[in-house]
């Protein structure tokens, strides 16, 4: 696959059709790879790769690129491309400056299981059949591919592009996820519990910023949190308040905009699972006012900017589910 | 040389935790290590090193320095630090016991911070030589010996022993503390495995990676590098590599308004972020480029300028594992070196 | 769900109160001489839409236990439809609350026109004693902010 998009793009350099090519760039290690644009062939031939490793998503750089002068063409996923549709419908990047090359998602590896599971030294990583070889310099541990996925993809949501110019590889079909099992397990708990969960989690965090800025959806020039005529802006969780505060009002302000894409969670240094936050919107938008996915179209209006007459009333949530 | 059988490790640690708060690296639960204060039956982790570095006991990421309380027209001003407790950091590797002495530069000259000599005064940092150590790792990079660590007392761990040398005075005092659990023994099991070690140290993918093409003299050389451009392009803006690093010294201080007084409290600060010494005039630098150079100029460059050419970094390989676009100085060394 | 037991306890309630309708019913209770506790502080706001959901969480930390949002009824809204949004928004973020482990009963939204006055003394009579009997807010609040 990294072959044929390699020789894809160096052709729509060369006709034209494109000025630059956004992908991914080879590491020092097998896994280290980060997003980047290319300019020339020489540039694909020597870096760009696709891979086991490739999850970051790049719509978001988008929102600067598609902005320059000349198209742009970019590999989505299909998680990316659901990304890339909710800033087209926001306005935030130039769609008609972009070409998009749809190709094939995931699963992708997640090297901090693989860490996790004490292998260190690391000097390859090989998917043979769905079993993963980890070369080291302490010698070759293997461990099947399914126990070192990332978890946005352990529960994907869609296996098809919702936008593209063009497609490479087989279009796939939105599944049929187990993505919301997480959420009704603490819905389950008693209140107490879920307070307990969400105290050991959230205390984790170091308020990197890296969630909010990773976040496709999280495209303000000026972030509440880093302007300091908010009143609350901050570098550092001063108090288990501002934890749960950044938290609550990261996640509310891409209500109904967050398209599922796990970014947050993945980027997290701390391990907090942080999609669930933005799950638990999304699993309460689909029970209230309907089922809803951001990012699968350019023209719905967005559940928070809509409402009907007889929505429900906000005591509903004191009706329901476990105290 | 000292030393104590691996079977007794646990009440090594019940004897010193008896005197003072212990601090040891020990497993979380999604795999990773932190610092956790020492409670019966804690066990170290099987992990290199912890997430978060050890410059949290001397700098933590927040910290009150002074409180103003209002009732009417009076304005009450309260100094609130706490003096601290003696404690022992257990377990800091090389690159973070480096990092200490990297801090000490900063904070212990003149004007000497107190509230991070207060810390420093009352911790008693025992290092824990490295036997295994990840590709991430370039500690040597800047001629630190993971098998010889620093610290006020060095440990290693050799077969069935763990085996200890006093750096400091510090060090002497907490070994003659816990003298009565050790004993004498040789040391050819432990001269075998540092041996082992250092061969391993040869192996790794970084090994041949080298400051000599960096230092304090270099400024004019890479500021305007259009290496910058390309480098910085993707990065987020986030302070992750900044807050994992063990030699990120900056901070900010700030107010807060509680409603009624204000507490004066500083915190961590990152170049990367937007606000970074914001001043009345405005913001010195305006672009994530710039933004971005400024951290690896300040370790690479500027940092040694000041302090008779030693690195701001010390390998330790965090930001290379967290950084979430993996970008990092280890790149940006080689992309600079190659002209 | 803990009861608290200290019947000595006295909640701070911050209630955002909508111009048209709700601050309008607050002047009402007062003119009919409806007794309401005075645990609860009254902001006016122009529309219950224009409450956002820092400013619940906001009151949290400077100490308030419970938060009461108050507005026109449905159809009612003085902007014609800013209420409606009002009434998605909170349902949301009282949901979040509620997932959160932030204890339910802390949060409510009340329709009150500028003709209840009773409904509003009520409303606030009643909600003063449910936040009263869960005690002080300990699970959203700032202790820097805690008065010593």
């Amino acid at each position: 696959m990294q072959k044929a998009m390699i020789e894809r793009a160096k052709q729509l350099l060369a006709d034209g059709t494109v000025k630059r090519v956004i992908g991914w760039k080879r590491g020092e290690f097998a896994y280290d790879i980060t997003p980047a644009v290319f300019e020339t062939a020489d540039e694909l031939d020597r870096d760009f790769v696709f891979d086991d490793f490739t999850a970051a998503n790049v719509s978001k750089y988008l929102v600067k690129e598609s902005r320059k002068e000349g198209k742009v063409l970019a590999f989505l996923k299909p998680c990316d491309t659901y990304s890339l549709n909710q800033l087209t419908k926001e306005h935030r990047v130039d769609r008609d400056n972009i070409y998009v090359i749809g190709v094939p998602g995931g699963p992708k590896l997640d090297i901090e299981k693989i860490k996790a599971k004490g292998i260190t030294g690391i000097t390859n990583v090989r998917n043979e059949n769905y079993t993963i070889k980890v070369e080291t310099i302490y010698g070759t541990e293997e461990l099947p591919f399914y126990e070192a996925i990332m978890d946005k993809c352990a529960s994907c949501k869609s296996k098809k592009h919702v936008t593209y110019d063009e497609l490479m590889g087989e279009e796939g079909d939105v599944l049929d996820s187990n993505r919301f099992d997480m959420v009704e397990k603490l819905e389950n708990m008693t209140s107490q519990e879920r307070y307990d969960f969400w105290r050991s989690e959230l205390s984790k965090c170091i308020r990197c910023n890296a969630c909010r800025n990773v976040c496709p959806a999280c495209t303000c020039e000026n972030c509440v949190f880093d302007n300091p005529k908010s009143g609350i802006d901050n570098k550092a969780p001063a108090d288990s308040f501002e934890e749960n505060m950044f938290h609550i009002i990261r996640a509310f302000h891409v209500a109904g905009r967050c398209t599922d894409c796990g970014e947050c969670s993945r980027v997290c240094p701390q391990h907090i699972p942080l999609h669930l936050l933005n799950r638990k919107f999304i699993k309460d938008i689909n029970s209230l006012y309907g089922e809803y996915q951001a990012g699968a179209d350019t023209t719905s209006k967005a559940p928070l900017n809509e409402y009907t007459t007889d929505d429900c009333e906000a005591s509903i949530v004191h009706e329901r589910g476990v105290e | 040389m000292l030393r104590i059988s691996a079977d007794k490790l646990d009440s090594l640690f019940e004897a010193i935790a008896a005197k003072q708060a212990l601090y040891i690296p020990a497993d979380r639960e999604d795999g990773e290590a932190e610092y956790k204060k020492y409670v019966s039956g804690m066990k170290l982790t099987s992990r290199l090193n912890t997430l978060r570095s050890a410059k949290d006991f001397f700098f933590p990421q927040t910290e009150d320095i002074v409180e103003f309380r209002m009732d009417g027209k009076k304005i009450e001003v309260n100094d609130i630090r706490k003096e601290c407790e003696d404690f022992v950091i257990f377990g800091v590797r090389a690159c973070d016991a480096r990092s200490f002495t990297i801090l000490d530069k900063v904070y212990l000259v003149d004007p000497v911070d107190s509230f991070y000599k207060n810390r420093r005064d009352h911790g008693t940092v025992v290092t824990m030589a490295c036997s295994r150590p990840a590709e991430t790792c370039f500690c040597q990079t800047f001629g630190i010996d993971p098998t010889a660590p620093e610290g006020d007392c060095a440990c290693w761990k050799a077969g069935n022993y763990y085996y200890f040398k006093a750096n400091t005075e510090k060090g002497q005092v907490f070994i003659d503390s816990i003298a009565g659990l050790l004993e004498e023994g040789d040391t050819a099991e432990l001269d075998s495995t540092v041996a082992r070690t250092r061969e391993i140290m040869k192996k790794l993918p970084l090994a041949n990676l080298s400051t000599e093409n960096f230092g304090g003299d270099k400024l004019n050389e890479y500021f305007n590098s259009d290496k910058w451009a390309e480098l910085s392009e993707s990065c987020l803006g986030c302070g992750t590599c900044t807050f994992v690093c063990p030699t990120c010294q900056c901070y900010d201080i700030k107010d807060f308004n509680t409603g009624n007084g204000i507490k004066r409290y500083r915190c961590w600060d990152s170049c990367m972020y937007s606000d970074f010494t914001k001043m009345a005039h405005g913001n010195p630098r305006l672009t994530q480029l710039e933004r971005f150079r400024q951290r690896f100029m300040h370790k690479l460059v500027y940092f040694p300028a000041n302090n008779n050419g030693e690195f701001g970094c010390v390998g330790c390989g965090r930001c290379l594992s967290k950084c979430p676009i993996s970008m990092n100085i280890v790149k940006v060394m080689k992309a600079l070196e190659d002209k | 769900m803990q009861v608290n037991d200290n019947k000595d306890f006295q909640p701070l309630i911050v209630a955002f109160c909508c111009n048209w309708c709700s601050y309008a019913g607050a002047d009402l209770s007062g003119t009919n001489r409806l007794n309401y506790p005075t645990n609860v502080k009254i902001i006016r706001v122009p529309c219950s839409c224009r409450v956002n959901p820092m400013f619940i969480l906001r009151a949290f930390q400077r100490g308030a236990d419970g938060v009461i949002l108050c507005g026109c009824h449905p159809g009612d809204c003085h902007y014609t439809s800013g209420n409606y949004f009002t009434r998605r928004r909170m349902t949301l973020l009282f949901s979040m609350l509620d997932f959160l482990g932030i204890e339910r009963d802390r949060t409510r939204v009340e329709w009150v026109s500028a003709a209840e006055g009773a409904k509003f003394a009520a409303t606030m009579n009643e909600f003063t004693e449910a936040v009263r009997k869960l005690g002080p807010n300990r699970r959203l609040e700032d202790l820097r902010c805690r008065k010593q």
